[in-house]
């Protein structure tokens, strides 16, 4: 288990090197540099964009602002912020409560209903419930996500006036009941994917369980379905289910581009849109590894809680 | 000497000619996503032709008409441009971007994949490496990131598309190909003395293309709908130009006094990816033999 540990570790590493030289290489190679909006603005001359220049470190070779930028990120000091210069690190972790708050709760209800809704299609398989949820999860998924916000924000919000149109609470209100409310709509938008993901991926993963034939040996001895589906069935849908979570928790961190833009929902996703439209390139690179590194942190967790749920799981070097 | 008794060799039923064909059209969901992209081809491609006005003829007398008013059946816009005009001349941008971007998807997955199952060695490393890399980037996070430095064309869009989604494209074909390497056909073929190209062509691809052929389908898909993503975000096609994406982003101001501008172009897309993906997983069914022997399954 060591072993793996540490050969697992030094291969996130690796990723995570990767990610990072990619993106530091991609905004320094963009047309005009990371001060091509400075370039536009006609009230700047050229002898102040040789100043800010030298204050971001912009005017050493590229190698040199990678290592001090990369070893920024490893001591906690993230850099500073093209606009306004307040520090990177301040500006994520302020969005970071209101994801965790809109993905936190789309992807616990998400997990609870598609898990059900997938079982329930792999035991009544080929029923009509079955044709209806996989139509249903079809559409669902090909869906434009800003879309369906759109038409939910002009129905609910907007036609009906039952529910706020965006924000995570009132200007002058904040109570929970008032935060409840703010949160249904983009709740609800983002976990109607979500619930189409889980209840397809937990369908293919239970029937190929119960395709088994440990599973037809349990019938053959004439075991209780409830008991065969509780007992064998689930525990070994267990692995699968704790794969998709891991590939889903960066979204927990990163958040939803598209949803948080259209609800105008203060968190990552939306943070991420407003610097790249300003090309505030610090914050860009921040959100960018803070994001790597949630995927590459689920892919781990999810690999050792597999290993320890599913005896079957040899710890490999892949 | 042992003398060996001659074994009887049963040879497996010729497979069905267009077996994969015939299974995909009993798929109703396909063939149904098969005949509304058909139209919806057909009606992009013929636009010039279909459409009753030009996709730029301002009418400021008629701006937000309804659907189903006099002259503009499916309603105008804010600037009184005829919608089914609009949404006809967008198909041809969004539809092409998606083939366009599926094809640039393809050739790099199947390039990056095979070289590197083929060759192995360090080629293997480097290149599942820079794959596994890839993946690590947040989906629409590195598209968005050099979308917004590009300036945005129908091409443009579709190489950024294709090379930000080959990943998983070369990882089915590298773990195809390995499997592959070692089928007892393929020594066999290698025995008779078959050169590499001939492996190449005659055995590896017509077995890899199955799931190509899903994984593409699926990709086009996406596709189109990560164009609807880019334009309604703003680093998509410009207007006047339309696509669909555009012409939502434009209607979300509009949606106070006429929704059905937001609504049409919506269900267009939507029409589109959900054929696309009902197709692909018709072909899954209709290409994979496993999932037909499923069909015995317990618990029923």
């Amino acid at each position: 288990m060591l072993r793996f540990l540490a050969h697992r570790l030094a291969q996130s590493v690796v990723l995570l090197l990767g990610v990072s030289i990619i993106g530091f290489g991609l905004m320094h190679l963009a047309p005009g540099g990371p001060l091509a909006l400075y370039t536009i603005n006609p009230t700047v001359t050229a002898q102040d964009i040789e100043r800010v220049k030298a204050q971001f470190g912009l005017d050493q070779p590229v190698a040199i602002q990678y290592l001090k930028w990369a070893e920024g990120m490893f001591t906690g000091n993230w850099g500073y912020s093209f606009f306004g210069g307040q520090q990177v690190r301040e500006i994520v972790l302020d969005r970071m409560p209101a994801t965790l708050e809109l993905m936190g709760t789309s992807l616990f209800l998400a997990l609870m209903i598609g898990v059900t809704i997938g079982i329930v299609s792999a035991v009544r398989r080929n029923s009509v419930a079955d044709y209806a949820s996989a139509v249903a999860a079809m559409i669902a998924l090909s869906l434009p996500t800003f879309w369906f916000g759109l038409l939910a924000i002009y129905l609910f919000a907007q036609t009906l006036e039952w529910l706020p149109a965006g924000g995570v609470a009132s200007t002058s209100g904040g109570d929970l009941v008032d935060r409840l409310r703010h949160l249904v709509l983009p709740v609800a938008v983002l976990s109607f994917v979500l619930v189409a993901q889980w209840s397809r991926y937990t369908r293919s993963a239970m029937l190929d369980i119960l395709n088994q034939d440990y599973i037809r040996t349990a019938e053959a001895k004439g075991l209780k379905r409830s008991r065969i589906l509780l007992n064998h069935a689930l525990r070994a849908c267990l692995a699968p289910l704790i794969t998709l979570a891991g590939l889903q928790l960066p979204l927990l961190v990163g958040g939803a581009l598209v949803t948080e833009t259209v609800f105008s929902w203060p968190g990552m996703g939306l943070l991420f849109v407003n610097a790249l439209g300003m090309r505030d390139y610090p914050v860009l690179m921040a959100i960018l590894m803070v994001s790597a590194f949630v995927v590459v942190l689920g892919n781990l967790l999810a690999d050792i809680a597999v290993a320890l749920v599913d005896p079957r799981v040899k710890l490999g070097y892949g | 000497m042992v003398d060996v008794p001659a074994a009887e060799i049963i040879l497996p039923r010729p497979a069905q000619r267009f077996g994969a064909l015939r299974r995909l059209l009993r798929h109703r969901l396909a063939a149904l996503g098969l005949i509304v992209i058909g139209l919806l081809a057909i009606g992009s491609a013929g636009a010039p032709w279909l459409a009753p006005y030009q996709p730029d003829d301002i009418d400021i007398a008629q701006r937000y008409a309804p659907p189903l008013s006099e002259g503009h059946i499916l309603g105008s816009d804010d600037l009184g441009r005829d919608v089914l005009t609009r949404l006809l001349y967008a198909g041809q941008v969004s539809l092409s971007v998606g083939l366009a971007a599926m094809l640039v998807t393809v050739l790099v997955g199947f390039a990056v994949g095979a070289f590197a199952a083929y060759h192995g060695g360090w080629v293997d490393i480097a290149l599942m490496r820079l794959t596994d890399i890839m993946l690590c980037f947040p989906s629409v996070f590195l598209l968005l990131f050099v979308a917004a430095f590009v300036t945005p064309s129908l091409a443009s869009i579709a190489l950024m598309i294709g090379l930000t989604c080959w990943m998983e494209i070369a990882r089915i074909v590298y773990a195809q190909i390995l499997t592959l390497k070692s089928a007892d056909f393929i020594a066999a073929a290698r025995m008779v003395g078959a050169p590499s190209w001939r492996i190449i062509f005659r055995q590896i691809l017509p077995n890899t293309l199955a799931p190509i052929l899903v994984a593409a389908t699926l990709n086009m898909a996406n596709a189109i709908l990560l164009e609807s993503y880019i334009s309604f975000l703003g680093y998509g096609i410009q207007p006047p130009a339309a696509s669909w994406g555009n012409m939502l982003t434009n209607a979300q101001s509009d949606f106070q006094v006429d929704p059905w501008l937001a609504i049409l172009p919506g269900l267009a897309i939507t029409l589109a990816v959900a054929s696309f993906n009902f197709i692909g997983d018709g072909l899954r069914d209709a290409l994979d033999p496993r999932m037909r022997e499923r069909s015995a399954g317990a618990l029923r």
